[in-house]
């Protein structure tokens, strides 16, 4: 379980996700914050108001699935980095999912890494597709990755290649 | 002698504050370290902080440390000593300090205490071999000086400092084999706890280290389970292959000069030790000595801070100075501070407050 291994197990995912309809809209946030912790830096940079405001500053955040666009404003200012971006309507075998990133050296594009689940367990490779790397980022850099569809509730971390 | 309205011992989060909100009130403050700069343990915190917007949330120690210095160095009622130790507290009120071998007096009308805290560290054989490290000082190698401590680390400890320095070890390019931790649960943010098992550490709870192996240097650790009891199961011996060990065991206040200076002291473990008693002005028995930070209790930078902008403005107003927005503000901070102790994870610390109260 989470609070003795720190794994989280796909029965935690399950009360965050957005629907499946959702989606398959199209991009959208999906916040794995399982405390109740006093932090709120998500809900104030959410500039669609997608994220419910907090009552209280340990509530822990609750997306509004049809208001968030999938920006990914919140993720670089999650100090958990415990926010991901998924777009399953990417292509019809592949979904992207967008992952904050805090170490060397950042990938380029078209750049295939190894895919990593929630476990550090190496699941598949995936492709860069974009690096997001701005100013207002804060050196927390948000990488695009393309996997097969079936692993983009799975994927949340990557290996460049060579790299330990 | 030099004479002052307000001396703050300790240049940290807490003192920081503490030296801009009683300035900024109006007072003469000189701010003294025995470090070469300002900023304390927030040198070295490269991560993004919890908390609220006003708390600085989502900002990273580094930045919040160099801008805070900023100011306080452009502060014109400031005087800042760097390099100087406070060496003691005498019942006439008098600080002795020294400063490039010079032995300095000064006279303050207020203290603010800010000393922060020490690290514990854990017995187990050969805890003297070099490569066994706390974790400040892993994070003062690797984040300050750019050196790496060695290439495989046994983090011990799962509390937010094992974790976030195992994190930091990574982005270094360093293997963290484990984090071990005796507790059940771990005590980190679970956020924290999630990054760096995703990045390839495993965290086992219920386990703690046996002894360091080595003749001259680390070179492996022998780690247990435990039982409910927090007892060794036989069989159930690892050896490890590390050449750096990591203490991350807890912080206790640097309380030195409170003792010294009389002020009434209670032994409070959710507090990580012996702590001063203290009025809602953070004022202790000592009447003109103000505590702030990690030396009142184990907290976070976030706490430190708001208790450091608490006491600055009440030492300052004692003094007489005032604001119009005076009452607001110190409002303002206490309602944050009592937001940063609210909920679960603010259960201990709330837990550590109710003792320590002067009343």
């Amino acid at each position: 379980m989470l609070p003795q291994d720190g794994i989280v197990r796909p029965e935690d995912v399950a009360s965050v996700l957005p629907p499946e309809e959702r989606l398959a809209q199209g991009p959208v946030a999906i916040a794995e914050c399982f405390q109740n912790i006093p932090c709120d830096p998500c809900y104030h940079n959410c500039k669609q108001g997608a994220i419910q405001e907090f009552k209280e500053i340990n509530d822990r955040p609750q997306i509004i699935f049809d208001k968030c666009n999938g920006c990914g404003t919140c993720m670089s200012r999650c100090p958990g980095l415990a926010i991901f971006v998924v777009d399953a309507t990417f292509s019809d075998s592949e979904a992207i999912v967008k992952i904050p990133y805090e170490f060397l050296p950042i990938p380029d594009v078209n750049e295939t890494v190894t895919a990593i689940n929630r476990a550090g367990q190496a699941v598949g490779e995936a492709r860069v597709v974009r690096v997001q790397n701005t100013k207002v980022q804060d050196r927390t850099v948000i990488v695009w990755l393309a996997v097969p569809k079936e692993l983009m509730l799975e994927v949340r971390h990557f290996k460049v290649r060579g790299v330990q | 002698m030099k004479y002052t309205e307000v001396a703050i011992v300790g240049g940290g989060p807490a003192g920081l504050t503490a030296a801009m909100s009683a300035a900024k009130l109006g007072a003469e403050v000189i701010l003294i370290d025995r470090n070469d700069y300002l900023g304390g343990q927030l040198i070295k915190q490269t991560h993004r902080f919890f908390g609220s917007k006003q708390q600085r949330a989502s900002e990273r120690g580094i930045d919040i440390a160099r801008e805070l210095s900023d100011q306080v160095m452009n502060i014109p009622n400031i005087q800042v000593m760097t390099e100087a130790t406070v060496l003691g507290y005498y019942e006439d009120g008098v600080l002795l300090v020294e400063q490039n071998k010079k032995i300095i007096t000064i006279h303050p009308k207020r203290i603010v205490i800010s000393t922060g805290g020490a690290e514990k560290t854990l017995l187990f054989p050969n805890n003297d071999l070099p490569g066994v490290y706390g974790a400040g000082a892993v994070q003062t190698l690797v984040n300050v000086y750019g050196v790496k401590p060695g290439k495989k680390v046994l983090m011990v400890g799962a509390g937010n400092i094992g974790v976030i320095v195992s994190y930091q070890l990574l982005q270094a390019g360093i293997e963290v084999v484990a984090i071990i931790e005796a507790a059940p649960k771990i005590g980190a943010y679970w956020v924290h706890a999630a990054k760096v098992v995703r990045a390839g550490v495993p965290i086992l709870t219920r386990h703690t280290i046996v002894k360091a192996h080595g003749e001259r240097e680390v070179n492996g650790a022998t780690v247990v389970r435990l039982d409910e009891n927090w007892q060794p199961i036989t069989g159930t011996q690892k050896k490890l292959d590390v050449d750096v060990i990591c203490l991350s065991v807890g912080l206790t206040p640097l309380s030195e000069l409170l003792w010294q200076a009389g002020c009434k002291m209670v032994y409070v473990p959710e507090l990580g030790g012996n702590v001063p008693l203290r009025n809602e002005h953070l004022e202790t028995s000592v009447p003109g000595i103000y505590v702030a930070g990690d030396v009142a209790g184990i907290e976070e930078a976030s706490a430190a801070m708001m208790e450091g902008s608490l006491a600055g403005l009440e030492a300052a107003a004692s003094l007489g100075y005032t604001s119009e927005t005076l009452q607001e503000n110190l409002r303002d901070v206490l309602e944050q501070l009592k937001g940063l102790r609210s909920g679960s994870v603010g259960e201990k610390i709330r837990k550590g407050m109710e003792q320590v109260s002067l009343g």
